[in-house]
């Protein structure tokens, strides 16, 4: 096995672990925040690690066979990876925000600032 | 202007989803260009009133998109992944104490705001929930509280700085 080759899977296994770890926290932790600092966060940081696997697979198979659509794999990967940085916080934050507003509070929260704020309002 | 840049933009990047569909400029076919092109006007001329009202004329200064660059492949990601470290240490450890907490961005523009709230929902451990359109103070889901009236730098380290210089 080249160098290359186990770069590739040692970049895949950390991507794997940190998406378990992910799937974990959605069982561990108690309400919609915590869950989705694990569910969305974990898992954007597991992709990239296995999104750059599959650019450096596509890169090296292109290099040695000199077939395109490897080449042409890595590219749309690394589109993914720039859509996958700039979707996932943004999802997060809608689910977040949906939450709250439809009056679901952080369970154990030892401040809630934004609740304390409109209830100022009201 | 900003119907011409939304456009080259839109089109831009259509071609590099199809790259090598043909051999006209070494990787495109007639048909996915004109499709491009027909896709990137529709695009320029659905939205290009509002990359105009949102970015402003400095956001394609390139040397802030070099910044950028920097920024996210250094200390976001260095970010990213000590509070990644730091969550799956809780993840198996179940000790959290979460939290809505108060922050003052200390941004004048929207979108260095919307980039930093970007900026600390991506790093685990502290999520986005509202921002105040008027004062632009975030209100933040932290999962280790340590202060109830934190400053930016207790939440996110030296990103606002970073994107201060990037975008103002």
């Amino acid at each position: 096995m080249s160098p290359l080759e186990i770069l590739i899977y040692i970049l895949g296994a950390v991507g794997l672990f940190f998406n378990t770890l992910g799937t974990v926290a959605l069982f561990r932790f108690p309400d919609v925040y915590t869950r989705l600092h694990g569910a969305t966060k974990c898992t954007t940081f597991g992709s990239i690690f296995l999104t750059l696997a599959v650019i450096l697979y596509g890169l090296t198979s292109w290099q040695s066979g000199g077939e395109s659509r490897y080449g042409i794999l890595a590219l749309h990967a690394a589109v993914a990876l720039v859509a996958l940085l700039v979707t996932n916080p943004t999802g997060a934050h809608a689910i977040a925000r949906a939450a709250h507003r439809s009056g679901v509070g952080p369970k154990f929260a030892v401040v809630d600032a934004l609740a304390d704020e409109k209830g100022r309002r009201k | 202007m900003s119907f011409l840049i939304t456009g080259l933009l839109a089109f831009g990047f259509y071609l590099i989803l199809t790259a090598g569909s043909g051999t006209i400029l070494g990787g495109w076919s007639a048909a996915e260009l004109i499709a491009g092109a027909v896709t990137a006007l529709i695009v320029a001329a659905a939205s290009s009133r509002l990359l105009g009202q949102r970015c402003g004329a400095g956001a394609l200064n390139p040397l802030r998109w070099v910044l950028a660059f920097i920024y996210v492949i250094g200390p976001l990601f260095w970010g990213m992944a000590k509070a990644n470290l730091d969550v799956a240490r809780r993840v198996i450890t179940g000790e959290i104490r979460p939290g809505i907490v108060k922050v003052k961005a200390g941004l004048a523009e929207d979108l260095g705001v919307t980039m930093l709230a970007n900026s600390i929902t991506l790093t685990p451990g502290t999520l986005t929930v509202d921002i105040d359109d008027e004062s632009h103070d975030l209100y933040i889901h932290w999962i280790d509280v340590k202060t109830d009236s934190p400053s930016i730098e207790d939440i996110s380290g030296g990103f606002s700085g970073w994107i201060r210089r990037i975008t103002e």
